[in-house]
């Protein structure tokens, strides 16, 4: 009972269902390969779904609209800085994450001085990050060095070298969660923001932690992201705007705040990639395929709430 | 309350203003039928939306699937209602449907809206591509003539915004159930008190959110002639910008129609007014953030002395 009752359980039970149903077509081969892929691809969605995460839990409203634009120009002045020489990897990384540092900065320096809502915020910023992208973009396809494409389409210990890094991303978030000060500070201030200042918690500090780490993880998925699809496109964050808030709350993390769920997120993201495996091997058309993505997510989450209310 | 912070319909208005005079200084030629026409030609369709959007904002949602909606109403429009209007009728009046239905189940089930939203928008979205896979369709002669009709004095898309304006006033502001429907973004377990009930005020705010984003989306086919099932995806985040910029507020049913349109007309003069500047094309979408930062600076104003 005890088990059943924990929200992150759903989105597993989710993965292994579509995981299995898309094995059950090929009677069982491939299943290595599917697992593989998941990893690899649940990685991205795992490591901005943490970020996202954070910034939910900090209550209602909060939420990071401008992920899909710190990815791409953080990959994009990353791959940039590199230049496909050798030896260069280390550079690279230092850059995207600047670039991370300094968006969450603008982000949280819109939401505290101009007391902007922070979708709003997060939104106008993101435009004017995707302009910076475009215009140091300027259509050029920059491949990531030899050294860091090998690295982040590799495998060590059998599981894809991104993966480590969302895992070990994800416990690290754990363990600040579940142990450190602040992250008992940032649950607080998602449960009631007025009682955690009166309680003396550093609620603004707080916040601006929340929306720089939120970036921060951006542009490591997007620098890893750019190099694993060998260069940086305009549109390469696209698709993790909505990604990133599905994958927290499938994962069970509480959309009102205050209750974060580090396990749960990993799961979605492995259940996104497989439910669009599933009905691509089924044969479903671009179509069908939204259409039941989106019915399985409403169908998670009234699932999630039912249960919520029997408790 | 002072001055400024009772009137907060001000701000957008001399935003708008500002703008609009910005663009005459650089562009003489455009103050006149024609200019004006061609700047805010694409406004009705976003001010639709962002009437839509109001809608599900003044009961303290937030819809992240208007686009979708907005283009599979668009698809529907370029296909079923160009080639069989009754069919096409009964399919826009059974998405109307559907919204009232998706406000009243995450009101019963309390679930949260931008997660329910988010999933409906990959559902819109796939049924739009299902019915429209590739770019096309047509636009029905009536409603290209109804959007390219030529009014006296000022042209169709200002005398549209104002109409739309005053419907809604009307509807939202003036009426007893519009005030009822603010109330539920206010205190929705006072209304519940004083014996309404929420689900269903929910459910007709969903169905006038969805009303609106069907005519959003037959106004645009009606300007566009076609239809592709991503034609209308950045609305959603216009709609809001929208409504933040007329003055609107996230929670509490403070919501203005009127502002709403006038924030949907500054959004698309914005774009206007930098295609004037001669501005790089890459910095075009920048400086429309920059301009939305702006825009919202100036709230602070209303803000603090509206505390103070």
């Amino acid at each position: 009972m005890s088990l059943l009752s924990k929200p992150w359980l759903w989105s597993w039970v989710a993965a292994a269902v579509a995981f299995s149903l898309t094995l059950g077509l090929t009677s069982g081969r491939g299943a290595g390969e599917l697992a593989y892929a998941a990893l690899s691809f649940g990685a991205f969605a795992a490591i901005v779904g943490l970020g996202q995460m954070l910034v939910i839990t900090l209550g209602p409203g909060n939420v990071d609209l401008s992920i899909p634009a710190t990815m791409t120009l953080s990959a994009t002045l990353a791959l940039k800085a590199m230049g496909s020489d050798p030896n260069t990897a280390m550079l690279g990384l230092v850059i995207a994450l600047a670039v991370g540092l300094g968006a969450g900065l603008a982000n949280y320096a819109l939401i505290f001085l101009l007391r902007l809502p922070p979708i709003i915020a997060t939104l106008a910023a993101s435009l004017v990050y995707q302009s910076l992208a475009i215009w140091s973009n300027r259509g050029l396809r920059i491949k990531p060095p030899e050294g860091l494409a090998d690295f982040s389409t590799g495998r060590f210990l059998g599981l894809p070298n991104v993966a480590w890094v969302g895992l070990v991303l994800a416990i690290v978030v754990w363990v600040v969660l579940e142990r450190s000060v602040w992250g008992r500070w940032l649950l607080a201030t998602g449960q009631d923001l007025r009682v955690a200042r009166l309680a003396g918690v550093p609620v603004e500090l707080v916040r601006a932690t929340t929306y720089t780490s939120v970036a921060v993880f951006a542009s490591l998925a997007g620098y890893l992201l750019a190099s694993f699809s060998g260069g940086a496109a305009l549109n390469m964050g696209q698709e993790y705007l909505l990604m990133s808030i599905a994958v927290v709350v499938i994962g069970g993390t509480s959309i009102a705040g205050g209750y974060s769920n580090v396990p749960g997120v990993w799961g979605a993201a492995l259940f996104m990639f497989l439910v669009v495996s599933m009905l691509n091997s089924y044969g479903a058309g671009a179509g069908v395929r939204n259409v039941l993505t989106g019915t399985i997510i409403i169908a998670i989450v009234i699932a999630a709430s039912t249960r919520r209310a029997r408790t | 309350m002072n001055f400024l912070a009772r009137h907060r319909i001000i701000l957008p208005v001399v935003s708008l203003a500002v703008l609009l005079a910005a663009t005459f200084w650089m562009q003489p030629r455009a103050m006149s039928y024609f200019g004006l026409n061609l700047l805010f030609n694409l406004a009705v369709p976003i001010a639709l939306a962002t009437i839509a959007q109001m809608m599900i904002i003044m009961v303290n949602d937030i819809d992240l699937s208007l686009g979708a909606f907005v283009s599979l109403a668009a698809c529907v429009t370029a296909t079923f209602l160009n080639d069989a209007p009754v069919v096409g009728l009964l399919i826009l009046l059974a998405l109307i449907l559907s919204y009232a239905a998706l406000g009243a189940v995450i009101h019963a089930l309390e679930l949260p809206a931008i997660v329910v939203t988010l999933g409906m928008s990959f559902v819109w979205g796939g049924l739009a591509l299902f019915i429209l896979p590739s770019p096309g369709g047509a636009s029905p002669d009536w409603l290209r003539t109804l959007m390219t009709v030529k009014p006296p004095f000022a042209p169709m898309a200002v005398v549209a915004a104002v109409i739309i304006a005053a419907v809604t006033h009307l509807l939202i502001i003036r009426s007893g159930i519009g005030t009822v429907l603010r109330g539920v973004g206010g205190n929705a377990r006072s209304v519940a008190r004083a014996g309404w009930s929420v689900i269903r005020l929910k459910a007709l705010a969903y169905a006038l959110a969805g009303l609106f984003g069907v005519l959003a989306g037959m106004a645009l086919v009606g300007l566009t002639t076609s239809a592709d099932a991503n034609i209308a995806l950045r609305y959603t985040l216009l709609s809001i910008a929208g409504v933040i910029l007329g003055g609107g507020e996230f929670t509490g049913g403070k919501v203005s129609p009127t502002g709403a349109v006038i924030g949907a007309l500054t959004l698309t003069l914005a774009a206007s007014f930098l295609s004037f500047m001669r501005l790089s094309p890459d910095w075009q979408i920048g400086a429309q953030g920059a301009i939305l930062i702006l825009v919202l600076t100036a709230r602070l104003i209303f803000r603090q002395k509206g505390a103070a």
